[in-house]
């Protein structure tokens, strides 16, 4: 007998020696809520300054000028991003772009001082930003390598709670959740930001 | 599709002696008096505890529907258990179709065999692993050293673990009981090209730690990862983490292999809006963790480019079979039952001998592995608890750890047939049903004060209540009992003062 055969009939004597119990699933937890555009961003706001975020706000009209100011600031100049960027947001910037290609072997975007994205969907309540590698976000390397990520959130994107912002998600594409920067409490549970993956994370959010 | 099942069903192996670390070399109580002498672990894990026990009650009582979560993750759970086969056999299918590989693995053994396998065909003799307890459970390191396979543990704790040639000691925070002066000196001795001025602070010693697995990260072409969900409707797997090696290395290879155990699933996408509330505020304290990465089968141009999924039994089905032990494959491995149990405050994780320490382990540990005979170690664990509860009020899935910490001493008991301590509470039985044996045995107890001595403490008792003294002291009697006390004349002095103090207006009537 091969071992899948082994173990599932071993499940299934286990269940016949313990019969288990129906259980009834209730999910009378919160679920489907909404809060006013305002109070919604405010919360948002609140928890990604909370996990050491620097955050952003702008209308749709002043984001290649955010984005311009951050790298600026920042002094960063080798900037990614992927193929699927709406262009007109790296307008106001001049030093080298590099457009992200699957071609690309990991470790040249250790090159890159920033990466710049989109995002699919964010989460108020635990300050989470959820990437689903869609055209705007490219691949999981590309936000995990550099050093500095600047991603951008629309406000019309921004759900209260987690049910209601993985409900906007498609399951089958390789999602990554961000909240803060990398982080570690492993030295006596004293927070450090910034371990293997990216240590600042600059969250514009358009309004 | 499955097997179809002959004959009458028979109980399913625990996981085999010998292999990964379910088991320690020594009985709890042993362990734990070794532990306890280490003031330096103590502090460290005393301190650890108790800061992220504050943290988790500050975000759990955020949550007006915490006790509604915890309902329906210990619901689904259950649920999970009793439809195990056919949510297996949809997510086995659900990767395969997404372009992964899926192996069974019935113990410890075959796994390793399962994931060395993988790794020599890919070429590397090099590996970097994401924290993963179900690796660690079965000795995975340890056997692939053995094949001239070097592991590379990646998270922070883990990597201290390691070159500290250590056990781990908390499933959440393995390296809690080093502080930071240790985990200098730790990286200094063991860590290639350390600047010698390396110092204790943990923001330097991180940073240490990220320029030596940089490398390691681009180059090698191998990951190991755990799961701490299985998603059966689409296949989709998901690890839950901080640092970001946890992205790297199930990104950054060409090859991933996932060793998940088989109580891992959930059957729906949707549920994990259920858990991913209740893991990170439970474990850590945070609204939600840094790092969640949700991965199904191979992604053209994105990630590895080849999956595979080892399902691990060793022992599972075994706790399956136990209608009350069962329960304990719901965890989730969050620690929270760790972070509050005032016997692992004190001991530490590794007097327990297993992967999994603490409340949950010294209920899980023995289901898994089994409790032969009164000299396996494992037998003590479901002792190892003062069964006050604490565990099951912080468990996010509501498992009844005090209640399966009793069953399980049930078990051991019928086990070992009749025992001193069996003998001891019949002994006890016989003197308390008669108040004058009860009289004469409170006196004869008084001359336990002289065995007691000056430190006021009884450390060994004589055959057979030496089983009780092995595991704790007992007071020294007191000098008079309260029976004693009252026929004494200084007794019916202070009743009679309590009477008038207690009824001012009828003073003297008691009297007449």
């Amino acid at each position: 007998m091969n071992s899948r055969d082994l173990v599932l009939g071993r499940i299934r004597d286990a269940i016949t020696l313990a019969p288990a119990v129906d259980a009834e699933i209730p999910r009378n937890y919160r679920t489907g809520r909404t809060l006013p555009d305002d109070e919604r961003i405010d919360l948002f706001v609140d928890r990604l300054v909370d996990y050491k975020a620097y955050v952003h706000q702008c209308a749709a009209t002043g984001i290649a000028e955010t984005i311009a100011d951050i790298l600026a600031a920042n002094a960063l100049k080798i900037v990614g991003i992927p193929a699927g960027l709406d262009r007109t947001w790296v307008a106001d910037f001049y030093d080298e772009l590099v457009v992200d290609s699957s071609d690309v072997p990991a470790p040249e975007l250790e090159r890159l001082d920033a990466v710049i994205t989109g995002s699919a969907v964010s989460c108020a309540e635990t300050g989470t930003i959820f990437l689903d590698a869609g055209p705007d976000q490219g691949r999981r390397a590309l936000t995990l390598v550099p050093d500095t990520h600047i991603c951008v959130v629309f406000g019309e994107s921004v759900e209260v709670g987690v049910p209601e912002a993985m409900a906007k998600l498609t399951p089958e594409r390789p999602t990554t959740m961000i909240s803060g920067p990398s982080a570690t409490s492993d030295i006596e549970l004293e927070r450090v930001e910034g371990v293997h993956g990216p240590r600042n994370l600059h969250v514009v959010i358009v309004s | 599709m499955s097997a179809v099942t002959l004959g009458l069903p028979s109980f399913p192996p625990r996981s085999p002696e010998g292999a990964g670390f379910l088991r320690g070399a020594e009985k709890f109580p042993a362990a734990a008096h070794h532990e306890l002498a280490n003031a330096q672990l103590r502090r460290n894990i005393g301190k650890a505890t108790h800061t992220i026990r504050a943290k988790r009650i500050h975000v759990t009582e955020e949550l007006p529907d915490w006790e509604e979560l915890r309902d329906a993750g210990s619901a689904i759970k259950t649920d999970v258990m009793a439809r195990l086969p056919e949510l297996l056999e949809q997510f086995e299918a659900a990767v395969i179709a997404r372009g992964g590989t899926v192996h069974w693995a019935a113990d410890a053994n075959e796994a390793n065999a399962i994931v060395t396998e993988l790794v020599k065909t890919t070429g590397s003799d090099e590996v970097i692993k994401v924290k993963s307890m179900a690796t660690q459970e079965i000795g995975l390191n340890e056997h692939l050293e053995t094949q001239g396979i070097t592991a590379y543990e990646t998270d922070l704790a883990e990597l201290i673990v390691q070159l500290g040639h250590d056990k781990p000691s908390h499933i959440l925070v393995p390296a809690i009981h080093r502080n930071r002066s240790e985990i200098r000196e730790i990286f200094l001795r063991e860590m290639p090209d350390v600047d010698p001025e390396l110092g204790d602070n943990p923001a330097e010693l991180a940073a240490a730690a990220r320029k030596f697995l940089r490398h390691k990260f681009m180059t090698t072409p191998v990951a190991i990862s755990g799961a701490n969900f299985g998603i059966a409707d689409t296949g989709t797997l998901t690890v839950v983490e901080s640092e970001g090696n946890g992205r790297m290395c199930l990104t950054l290879p060409k090859t991933l292999i996932t060793v998940m155990g088989i109580e891992k699933i959930l059957p729906t996408y949707r549920d994990l809006e259920v858990f991913l509330q209740l893991l990170p505020r439970s474990s850590t304290g945070e609204r939600m963790n840094p790092y969640t990465s949700m991965w199904t089968g191979v992604t053209p141009g994105d990630g590895p480019q080849e999956f595979h999924l080892v399902l691990l039994d060793n022992g599972r089905t075994a706790a399956l079979a136990d209608k009350i032990g069962r329960e304990a494959l719901n965890c989730i491995r969050c620690s929270a039952c760790l972070n509050v149990c005032p016997v692992y405050e004190r001991t530490g994780g590794h007097a327990y001998g297993s992967t999994y320490p603490g409340p949950i382990g010294a209920v899980l540990t023995p289901q898994l592995a089994g409790m032969h005979g009164k000299d396996d170690p494992n037998s003590t664990l479901p002792f190892a608890s003062t069964l006050c509860g604490a565990c099951f009020d912080a468990c996010p899935v509501k498992i009844d750890i005090p209640s399966l910490l009793v069953e399980l001493r049930h078990q051991k008991v019928e086990q070992s047939g009749v025992t001193a301590e069996a003998l001891a509470m019949k002994a006890a039985s016989y003197a308390m049903s008669s108040s004058t044996r009860w009289t004469a045995a409170q006196k004869a107890a008084g001359l336990g004060r002289i065995v007691a001595g000056k430190k006021g403490k009884i450390s060994t008792l004589p055959p057979p209540l030496n089983g009780w003294t092995a595991a704790r002291d007992i007071p020294a009697p007191p000098k008079q009992t309260f029976r004693s006390w009252w026929d004494s004349d200084e007794g019916r002095a202070a009743l009679d003062q309590a009477r008038r103090g207690a009824h001012p207006d009828s003073d003297g009537k008691a009297e007449k």
